[in-house]
């Protein structure tokens, strides 16, 4: 059981904040940190790996600074975004050198079975660099856990892998979060960290945004207010009528697009709503539009919620 | 010394082109050497040329650059450093075998071929192939330790190091007379100066100069770089 936790962390470079005030405790099984490209992800993991000290505030493991302490690679395996990894060596050589550095009694025994792990075996005689980036990240996962480590932190582990790679990536990541082991990895992809995370994480513009269990954060994503842009065969009288229902909140007349811009409390009670108040008035719906869906409005949302 | 380390940064050294750069050094010394044998002219002054100011001064200096940076800064560079410094390993450890790899690999590509060089040009003769091979041993150690320094401080650990070898030692050097006391070169001449026949080589610093100053500056740049590899960041690319 290793908790690494985050207390009141900051870190800037020069003028630019790039984690602000973050806050966070992750704890044995998976956990997703969530966030658009840009937001802290990167550098959040970089502090909770060693690799870069905090501005302010401490990144602990179970109480140890991680900052300059080399013990705590014992309990942390860790999976960097970066491809290389020594390109001259085979896939076997990389994983036995890591072994080796860990100073593992068996550094063989232990290489074979992460190798094995990955399911990786046919291809360890060939040099790495003629690794496809699914076949490297499994490669580097094996290297992470070749000392059997408590803790796992990945940085964008699905990044170029394709949908069959994906899978087998995420039922080891599973297994190990069953285990007990702490299972850090980040993304910026919502559905991905769906799949895999019961506890997210999400930072936006290196401010903490939301943490809990991911159902109610997606209750939160998908309850938001929407605004919608519709267009229609009578504008006015549309406007009118979905105004007298409490699931929308606001209506803009925009002249210049010919279209209404809605203001909707819930996304659930719009969307039936709609179709139904057009049918009753016998007015047609030429466009219904989401007007702000990007991720990063989605986020944005949460940052204020 | 981690003998992990050491495999792979000798195969990082040695394999694909760098090897073959690595070459050009020893190659260049004993082909102009051997030409240097068959001419007419005064063999001590060419022994002084070729050995003196083209190996320890020229050749010596870029080879333990491209070997000091070469142990270190690529893998800073392309982030493969990350699988050295996540494990339980104090990081003096990683520093002194990096810099080990880097002066034996210096000693094979610089000072075997500085000694044959000599051996072909002037044999034995008041001991000058002996003197320029133990100043090729000193300053190759001085260099490696330097330049895997730089290659740990500076993402331009080439152009600094250049700027060092070429400008200050031997530009600066040339004109300004007290710049010499404080070159890797001129320390190397120094043992060199005592080892040869008294007369046959001279050096701008006193030997009871040179030797300390060679060993602060190995030792507290590997102690520098010890500290410095400790507290590395890694860029974020964001």
């Amino acid at each position: 059981m290793a908790t690494i936790t985050i207390d009141k962390v900051s870190r800037w470079f020069g003028n630019v904040v790039a984690v602000n005030d973050v806050s966070m405790a992750i704890g044995p099984g998976i956990t997703g940190l969530l966030g658009p490209n840009g937001a802290g992800k990167s550098t959040l993991i970089h502090m909770m790996s060693g690799f870069l000290a905090p501005s302010t505030g401490a990144v602990t493991l179970d109480g140890a600074p991680i900052w300059r302490n080399q013990q705590v690679y014992r309990q942390i395996g860790l999976v960097p975004e970066r491809e290389s990894m020594y390109d001259y060596l085979t896939g076997w050589e990389f994983v036995l050198a890591n072994a080796e550095l860990h100073g593992l009694p068996h550094p063989g025994a232990a290489a074979r079975k992460a190798l094995a792990l990955v399911e990786m075996e046919y291809a360890q005689e060939r040099r790495t660099g003629t690794y496809s980036k699914g076949m490297k990240q499994r490669v580097k996962m094996a290297s992470a856990l070749v000392h059997d480590p408590a803790v796992l932190l990945l940085d964008e582990p699905f990044n170029g892998m394709d949908p069959r790679q994906r899978l087998q990536l995420m039922d080891l990541l599973r297994r190990f979060g069953a285990d007990g082991r702490t299972v850090l990895f980040s993304s910026h992809i919502l559905e991905e960290v769906e799949q895999l995370a019961r506890h997210i994480e999400v930072v936006v513009a290196g401010r903490h945004a939301a943490s809990g269990d991911f159902r109610k954060i997606r209750r939160l994503m998908t309850d938001r207010p929407h605004r919608y842009l519709v267009r229609s065969s009578d504008d006015r009288r549309l406007a009118a009528a979905l105004i007298a229902d409490p699931s929308t909140s606001g209506i803009e007349l925009d002249r210049q697009e010919g279209a209404l811009r809605i203001q909707a409390v819930n996304f659930q009670g719009f969307t039936t709503l709609l179709p139904k108040v057009a049918q009753r008035a016998g007015i047609r719906l030429y466009t219904v539009a989401p007007a702000d869906e990007s991720l990063e409005s989605v986020f944005s949302y949460l940052v204020s919620a | 010394m981690n003998p992990t380390v050491a495999r792979l940064t000798l195969r990082g050294l040695l394999g694909r082109r760098r090897g073959l750069l690595l070459l050009v050094v020893p190659v260049l010394l004993l082909v102009v050497s051997a030409i240097a044998a068959g001419s007419s002219g005064d063999k001590h002054d060419l022994v002084v040329n070729v050995l003196g100011k083209l190996g320890l001064g020229t050749l010596l200096p870029i080879l333990g650059l491209v070997v000091g940076t070469g142990a270190i800064a690529t893998e800073i560079d392309d982030g493969s450093i990350v699988y050295l410094l996540a494990k339980p390993l104090p990081r003096w450890k990683i520093i002194t075998t990096k810099l080990a790899v880097a002066i034996g690999t210096t000693w094979v590509f610089a000072a075997v071929p500085m000694l044959i060089a000599g051996l072909l040009l002037y044999g034995t003769q008041e001991g000058l192939a002996l003197g320029y091979t133990a100043a090729a041993l000193v300053s190759g150690a001085a260099y490696s330790a330097l330049f895997l320094l730089l290659g740990v401080v500076t993402r331009h650990a080439v152009v600094a190091g250049l700027a060092y070898a070429l400008v200050w030692e031997s530009l600066v050097g040339n004109f300004v007379e007290g710049a010499r006391t404080l070159s890797v070169q001129q320390w190397g001449l120094a043992v060199a100066e005592s080892v040869a026949t008294e007369g046959s080589v001279t050096s701008a610093v006193s030997l009871g100069a040179a030797v300390p100053l060679l060993l602060v500056v190995a030792v507290a740049a590997t102690a520098l770089a010890s500290v410095r590899l400790a507290g590395l960041t890694l860029a974020s690319d964001e």
